[in-house]
């Protein structure tokens, strides 16, 4: 049985290819479909990326908390910053005409389609947990 | 390693630049910047980004691709894409981008396009 692998990292943008390496690892131990893979792969690096850029503000005295595991739901990543968290409400459609040409803004739009929940919650000690599940 | 490698060549005054490799946030993204500011710099404002060596690409390297979009049509001029891989094709989908992009299968038919 595959455990819940959990990373803590640095809020440096060389920490997204570290946590899409380890969830493409824990993806490729559960044999899952090149497809799947993909898709965790994915959406962990956005995830990671927003934790990074938008969560802790590159800050080196924060770090990202990345948990990977696997439940009877599927495959369940959780990235938690330590910023002061954001309304995903408040995020613009960047498919909407007026947002096409933005060069920002499709991270969410990228962890929704391709993961079967995101949720994001703000838990006890600060920043913002985001939770995501893709369905196996 | 680099994260990419970006090689340009000239057909007629079109600027192909064929990119191997991620283009994702950091490095990767970065490059490309630079790359295409340097040749509008140099007076070159129809650009074919050839695609088909990209493994990855996320929402930062679609950032990427539409801020040089921007740039080079600033500039007057065009940019278009070559040889998507079918999971560049889907990003570009689900971001409706195929509606901004003129995106060729076949390198003769985009060089054409642009005359």
């Amino acid at each position: 049985m595959t455990e819940t692998r959990e990373l803590k990292l640095l809020s440096v943008i060389e920490s997204v290819d570290e946590a899409a390496a380890a969830a493409e690892a824990y993806a490729r131990d559960l044999k899952l479909a090149d497809d799947v893979v993909f898709a965790i792969d994915l959406a962990v690096r956005e995830s990671v990326a927003n934790a990074v850029k938008h969560g802790n503000k590159f800050d080196k005295d924060k770090q990202i908390e990345l948990t990977i595991g696997k439940s009877v739901a599927g495959v369940e990543i959780t990235v938690r910053d330590f910023g002061t968290g954001f309304r995903p409400e408040d995020i613009p459609d960047p498919t909407d005409s007026e947002n096409l040409l933005k060069a920002n803004g499709r991270g969410i739009l990228f962890m929704r389609s391709f993961m079967d929940d995101v949720e994001w919650s703000n838990p006890n000690g600060g920043g913002l947990l985001v939770k995501m599940i893709k369905k196996l | 390693m680099a994260d990419i490698t970006i090689t340009e060549r000239q057909a007629g005054d079109v600027t192909i630049l064929d990119l191997d490799g991620k283009v994702t946030i950091g490095e990767g993204s970065v490059a490309l910047r630079s790359t295409i500011r340097r040749v509008l710099g140099e007076g070159k404002n129809k650009i074919l980004l050839n695609l088909g060596r990209v493994g990855y690409i996320d929402s930062s390297g679609i950032g990427e691709l539409v801020s040089s979009f921007t740039a080079v049509s600033k500039e007057g001029g065009t940019l278009k894409l070559l040889n998507l891989t079918e999971k560049i094709q889907d990003l570009l989908a689900i971001t409706k981008l195929l509606t901004v992009f003129d995106v060729f299968e076949n390198e003769a038919d985009a060089l054409s396009s642009f005359n």
